[in-house]
């Protein structure tokens, strides 16, 4: 039997801790909405629901959700450091988990239509990485689930059907229409992860970025921390509710960034995170062991 | 709460309604995007399994093959139901489904084939899978897993107490209608 490695090791278990425990600031949230909702509601049972799926999962190792979603590993790493290595190590992991049930086999061939089981493949898992001045190593993974992704949108302003201009006031009409659009079908209450500008990738890459923030933690700027509030307040006023079911939660949190764009180019990248917010991440040793978890 | 039991008959299904909660008891089958394609271009359900006056379950479920040789579904809960919106009325007319459980909601031709054929859309929580697969008592059977893969095949399970909530009724009534357009109207007042 051929020997893990340590690092194999470490990202099996992050990836196993990632699909079967909700993280803590999550759990917090989704407890406070279900205190919101009224008693013997629809929203209500569904988050009884939810909330014994939380424990089930936990309990027995097993997913949250069965769409283990896309695998995103964000690899914060020192100058130096084998990114092949780790990448080429950190798929062996995925095949593995796939194998023990803590991943479903969720990557298809777009052209044949195969899936071979292994979910690996062109752009599958997909690794983002940062290079920095220290020695640390994290390794943070986010895995998220299809129904979400879907329901994901980007604006190019001005649009004139929303009378959405090129500022901030056009952005809240984009993100809240965006809201309006997913209904339940992305597994709410969501969490919106938003970025205004960049290009079509990086808007909604860096979109993505903002799910690795704590869901009580504010925005350091100041017109982005206003937005995200407001943003929240409105999406919790139109009575959507968890799983579009009508009620009081239909948003958990809102994380929005900014950058850079085009004088031609307006875009506002919005990507919605289900409920099921699989989100953990470690530090590791330079052998590759896991020195503490961040969620 | 109300118990929907196996076999899942025309009058059974017409006297749901909207926001009803039902546990669901017996066998149902899986089919999500590939089954859904592969019905509505002419392709035939494989010798043994039949759709009538059955539920069919919008979920690529985790399934893993035990010692004995037997399958145990270890994450099941639903899809998102919109996808399968080209396909579903057709065939829920050309099969005979009593029920479609999904997520999500579905769409105005849904709605008209459930009133007409008397079928309706059971609406369970998503994301809920260790909750959901708990309720799958028994993994019978699997059909096309080859051909689709394992999340796309069709599973035959068999539920107990299944949870999920009448969102689409023989009635013509559909709670995703009614919450998009109140909501739409409270944005627009927040404008």
């Amino acid at each position: 039997m051929e020997i893990m490695s340590q690092l194999q090791e470490s990202l099996v278990e992050l990836i196993r801790r990632t699909s079967a425990e909700i993280p803590g600031d999550v759990h917090q949230a989704i407890l406070a909405s279900l205190e919101n909702e009224k008693k013997n509601s629809l929203a209500a049972s569904a988050f009884k629901i939810i909330d014994q799926n939380i424990a089930l999962a936990k309990t027995k190792s097993q997913p949250i959700c069965q769409d283990t979603g896309s695998i995103l590993f964000y690899v914060n790493c020192p100058v130096g450091f084998d990114q092949i290595t780790f990448a080429e190590t950190a798929r062996e992991a995925v095949k593995l988990a796939t194998k023990k049930g803590f991943l479903r086999q969720n990557s298809v061939d777009s052209l044949t239509g195969k899936n071979d089981g292994t979910n690996c493949g062109p752009g599958a898992p997909a690794f983002h990485f940062h290079q920095q001045r220290t020695p640390e190593i994290s390794v943070r993974l986010v895995l998220k689930g299809g129904g979400c992704e879907n329901v994901g949108a980007q604006y190019s302003l001005p649009n004139e059907k929303l009378n959405a201009n090129r500022d901030l006031d056009g952005c809240r009409k984009a993100i809240l229409d965006a809201v309006l659009q997913a209904q339940g079908k992305g597994c709410g209450p969501g969490i919106l992860g938003v970025c205004i500008g960049g290009d079509r990738a990086t808007g909604y890459e860096l979109s993505k970025t903002q799910f690795l923030r704590l869901i009580p933690d504010r925005n350091p700027v100041p017109e982005l921390d206003a937005l995200e509030q407001d943003i929240l307040k409105t999406a919790n006023e139109l009575g959507i509710g968890p799983m579009g079911f009508g009620g009081k939660t239909t948003l958990l949190g809102v994380k929005i960034c900014a950058a850079n764009r085009l004088p031609a180019s307006y875009f506002v990248s919005i990507s919605y995170m289900c409920w099921a917010y699989r989100r953990q991440g470690v530090t590791l040793d330079a052998g590759g062991a896991i020195q503490k978890w961040l969620y | 709460m109300i118990n929907l039991s196996f076999p899942f008959t025309e009058e059974k299904i017409r006297a749901l309604k909207v926001g009803d909660e039902v546990l669901i008891s017996g066998v149902i089958h899986t089919g999500r995007d590939a089954v859904h394609k592969y019905l509505h271009e002419g392709g035939k359900l494989p010798p043994g399994v039949s759709l009538r006056d059955g539920i069919l379950y919008h979920c690529g479920p985790v399934v893993m093959k035990q010692d004995d040789g037997s399958w145990k579904a270890t994450a099941a809960g639903p899809t998102t139901s919109i996808r399968e919106e080209p396909y579903q009325a057709q065939i829920i007319r050309d099969f005979g489904i009593r029920g479609v459980i999904g997520k999500g909601g579905m769409g105005d031709r849904t709605l008209a084939a459930c009133k007409e054929f008397g079928c309706v859309y059971l609406h369970a929580v998503g994301g809920a899978a260790q909750v959901l697969a708990e309720c799958i008592k028994k993994v019978s059977n699997v059909y096309f897993l080859e051909k689709f893969g394992s999340p796309e095949a069709i599973w035959e399970l068999e539920v107990v107490d299944f949870p999920a909530v009448v969102t689409i009724d023989t009635h013509g009534n559909s709670l995703h209608k009614e919450i998009l357009a109140r909501s739409q109207v409270e944005l627009v007042k927040r404008l």
